[in-house]
C-alpha cells in the first residue's frame, strides 16, 4: 500500500502556544485514521496545517507524494482533500440541495456567460450536479431535508449535511474533525456504519474523535496527541494498551 | 406533510408568475396611461425613469453587497465611471446617436475593469477594511473627474451629450421612449443577476458570504470569485451611468458625491440585502419618499436615517429578506428538532 498523507516534523505554534509540535504521521491509502488526544490537544490545528487552512510554522506535508506546504486550501483541495469541520461551517443560508452542490464547483465549467445564456454547458453541468448531489443526499439519509435551508437543522444532521458536502468535492482522503459531536448514539452508530461504507468504497478517512468507543470500534490505525506532541501511534489494539496513552487521559496507573 | 408543502410550493410559485406578469404589464402600460391622463405627466415619468436607474444602481450592489456579502460603499465611484465613459464616447468620439448602443456596452465593460482594480485588495482586506477602500476609491475617482480638465471638462461637467438613436426611428431624449430604453436594460440586469445567482458562479459568491475557509475546502478560489463579483457589480453600474449620462444629456461629477452611494447602499439594505426584489422595492420606496418629502429638504436625510435605524432594528433582512412572504421568494422550513451541541473548540 502506499502513503496518501505524511506530515513531517510539522509543527504550529500561536506565539508562545505551542499547538503542533514535531508531529511526523503517515497514513496508508484506505486507512481508517483516527487522531485522539485531550481537549487542546492540538488536533484541530494539526487537520488544518494538513489542508491549508492555516500556514505551518515548520515541516512538511505530502499528499499523494506531493509537497503541499505553502499551497491555499483551495489548492489542496482541488488534489483530493475534503474535511468537515468541528465548529460546523455550512453555508446557512443555501438549502441542503444548494451546498451539495456547491461541493461540485471543482467538477464544473459553468462561468457567468454561460449562465447568462443558459448554454450546453449550463444545462450540463445543473443536470449533472442535481443528479448527482441528490444521489449524495440520499446516500447520507437526508433526502427529506433537500430543500431545507441548512441553518434550520439541528446540529447532528448539519453534520451529515457537511460530510455531503464534502463528498461532493470527489475526494480521495476525508478529514472529519468530530463527526459525532452532537449525536445521539444512535446517529453515531449510524454514522460509524456510514463511515465503514465509505472507507469500502475507497475513501481513505481520517477522524478526529472523543468518543473513545467510536474511535476503537472504527479505526485501524490512531495516532495520539497530548500538548501538541505525539505520545503514541500505531494499531487501534497497540494504542488502547499503551500506558502513555492512559497517562495522557486519566492520569499514571490508570487503565482504558 | 410533504404533499401539503409541495402544493404550497407551487402556489406561490403560481402566484409569483401572475404578479409577475401584472407588473410587466403595469410598467408598460404605466407611461402611456400616465402620458393621456395626467396633466403633468413628464413630471411623473421622469420620476419613473429615475427610479428605473436605481433599480439598476442598486441591484448591482446588491451583486456585491448581497450575494458575496463584500461591503461596497462607494458605489458612486462606479457609477461615474460609466456615466463618464458614455458622455465622453459619445461627446468626443462621435459615439453618440446610433452609437450608443456600442457606447453603453463599453461603459459597462470600462468599468468592469475598474471594478477588478478595486477587488485586488481584498486579498488582503476584507469587511471595514475593504468598504474603506471602496469609498477612498469613489472619492478619488470624483476628484479625478473633477480636475482631469482636459479630459472631463473638470468642474464644468460634460454638457450636451448627443441623444440617442432608436432603432433608426428618431434622435430622441423623450423621458417616454428612455423610459422604455431603460426598462429594457433594468430587465437584462435582473435576467442576467437572476442566471448568475442560480449558477456554480451565484452559489460560489453565496458560500464565500457565508463562510470563506468552507468555500475555499471546496476548492473555490475565493479571491478570483470575489473579483468576478465586483466586476459584474461594476458592470451594470457603468451601463446604468451611461444610460443615466443620455437621459440628463448633461453630467458632472458632483453628481456622483459619496452620498449617492450611500443613497445607493440605502436601498439595499431597506428592500433586503442578497434577494432579487429586495433592491427593487428600496429603489422604488426611497426614491418615492424622496418625491413627497421633497418640500422637507435636507430633513428627508433625517427620515433615511431614521428608516435604516428602524429597518436594521425591525427587519434586519430587509423589507424582502429571508421569510415565507412570496416576496422573498424563498420559504424558510423550521425543522422541529432544535439545535442541541454547543459549539467548542478553536477552528481555522
Ligand atoms: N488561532 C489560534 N490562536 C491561538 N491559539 C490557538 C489557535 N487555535 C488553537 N489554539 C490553541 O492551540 C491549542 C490546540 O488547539 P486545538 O483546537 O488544535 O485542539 P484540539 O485538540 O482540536 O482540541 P479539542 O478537542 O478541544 O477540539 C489550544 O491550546 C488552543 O487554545
Ligand atoms: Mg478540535
Amino acid at each position: 500500500m502506499s502513503t496518501i498523507l505524511e506530515s513531517v516534523d510539522v509543527s504550529k505554534h500561536f506565539g508562545g502556544v505551542k499547538a503542533v509540535n514535531h508531529v511526523d504521521m503517515k497514513i496508508e491509502k484506505g486507512d481508517i485514521f483516527g487522531i485522539i488526544g485531550p481537549n487542546g490537544a492540538g488536533k484541530t490545528t494539526f487537520f488544518n496545517v494538513c489542508n491549508g487552512a492555516i500556514p505551518a510554522t515548520e515541516g512538511k506535508v505530502y499528499f499523494n507524494g506531493e509537497l503541499v506546504t505553502g499551497m491555499s486550501l483551495s489548492q489542496i483541495a482541488s488534489r483530493g482533500m475534503a474535511r468537515t469541520f468541528q465548529n460546523i461551517k455550512l453555508f446557512n443560508y443555501m438549502t441542503v440541495l444548494e451546498n451539495v452542490k456547491t461541493g461540485f464547483h471543482m467538477h464544473t465549467r459553468t462561468n457567468m456567460f454561460d449562465a447568462v445564456f443558459t448554454t450546453k454547458r449550463f444545462k450540463r453541468d445543473e443536470e449533472y450536479i442535481v443528479e448527482e448531489g441528490k444521489k449524495i443526499i440520499e446516500r447520507v439519509g437526508l433526502t427529506k431535508f433537500t430543500n431545507v435551508r441548512a441553518g434550520n437543522l439541528a446540529y447532528g444532521i448539519q453534520r451529515r449535511v457537511e460530510i455531503a458536502r464534502a463528498l461532493a468535492t470527489q475526494p480521495e482522503i476525508l478529514l472529519l474533525d468530530e463527526p459525532a459531536a452532537g449525536m445521539n448514539p444512535n446517529e453515531t452508530q449510524e454514522l460509524l456504519e456510514f463511515v465503514i461504507a465509505l472507507n469500502r468504497d475507497g475513501y481513505t478517512v481520517v477522524v478526529i474523535e472523543h468518543d473513545m468507543k467510536f474511535v476503537m470500534n472504527l479505526c485501524r490505525n490512531i495516532l495520539v496527541l497530548n500538548f501538541g506532541t505525539k505520545i503514541s501511534e500505531g494499531s487501534a489494539e497497540y494504542v488502547k494498551n499503551d500506558p502513555k496513552v492512559h497517562e495522557a487521559y486519566f492520569g499514571k496507573g490508570a487503565t482504558l | 406533510m410533504k404533499l401539503t408543502n409541495k402544493i404550497k410550493a407551487s402556489h406561490a410559485r403560481d402566484y409569483r408568475s401572475v404578479l409577475f406578469v401584472l407588473a410587466a404589464a403595469a410598467l408598460i402600460v404605466a407611461p402611456i396611461i400616465i402620458d393621456a391622463t395626467v396633466h403633468k405627466s413628464s413630471y411623473v415619468i421622469d420620476i419613473m425613469v429615475r427610479i428605473l436607474f436605481y433599480v439598476i444602481f442598486a441591484s448591482s450592489l446588491n451583486v456585491i453587497n448581497g450575494y458575496s456579502g463584500q461591503f461596497n460603499i462607494g458605489h458612486a465611484g462606479f457609477m461615474l465611471i460609466g456615466s463618464y465613459t458614455g458622455a465622453l464616447l459619445s461627446t468626443k468620439l462621435g459615439m453618440g446617436g446610433v452609437w450608443y448602443w456600442v457606447a453603453i456596452p463599453i461603459s459597462g465593460i470600462f468599468t468592469a475593469i475598474a471594478g477588478f482594480l478595486v477587488s485586488l485588495p481584498t486579498l488582503k482586506l476584507r469587511g471595514i477594511y475593504l468598504a474603506i477602500v471602496t469609498l477612498g476609491f469613489s472619492e478619488i475617482i470624483r476628484l479625478i473627474a473633477m480636475n482631469w480638465t482636459a479630459v472631463t471638462n473638470g468642474p464644468m461637467g460634460v454638457k450636451n451629450i448627443p441623444k440617442i438613436w432608436l432603432f433608426g426611428l428618431r434622435k430622441t431624449s423623450s423621458p417616454m421612449v428612455i423610459y422604455y430604453i431603460v426598462l429594457v436594460f433594468v430587465v437584462l440586469c435582473l435576467y442576467s443577476t437572476y442566471k448568475i445567482i442560480n449558477s456554480r458562479v451565484g452559489r460560489a459568491w453565496m458560500s464565500i458570504r457565508e463562510d470563506s475557509t468552507a468555500s475555499q475546502s471546496l476548492g473555490i478560489n475565493v479571491n478570483r470569485y470575489k473579483a468576478f463579483n465586483f466586476m459584474l457589480g461594476a458592470f451594470w453600474a457603468g451601463v446604468g451611468g451611461a444610460l443615466m449620462a443620455i437621459y440628463y444629456r448633461f453630467i458632472s461629477a458632483d453628481m456622483f458625491v459619496l452620498d449617492e452611494g450611500f443613497n445607493v447602499l440605502a436601498m439595499v439594505i431597506l428592500g433586503g440585502q442578497g434577494t432579487l426584489v429586495g433592491p427593487v422595492l428600496g429603489a422604488v420606496i426611497v426614491n418615492l419618499i424622496t418625491e413627497f418629502f421633497r418640500f422637507a429638504d435636507e430633513y428627508r436625510l433625517v427620515l433615511y436615517g431614521l428608516l435604516i435605524i428602524l429597518t436594521m432594528w425591525l427587519r434586519p433582512q430587509g423589507l424582502a429578506g429571508a421569510t415565507n412572504t412570496v416576496l422573498a421568494g424563498q420559504a424558510i422550513t423550521q425543522d422541529s428538532s432544535k439545535k442541541t451541541a454547543v459549539d467548542d473548540g478553536a477552528d481555522a
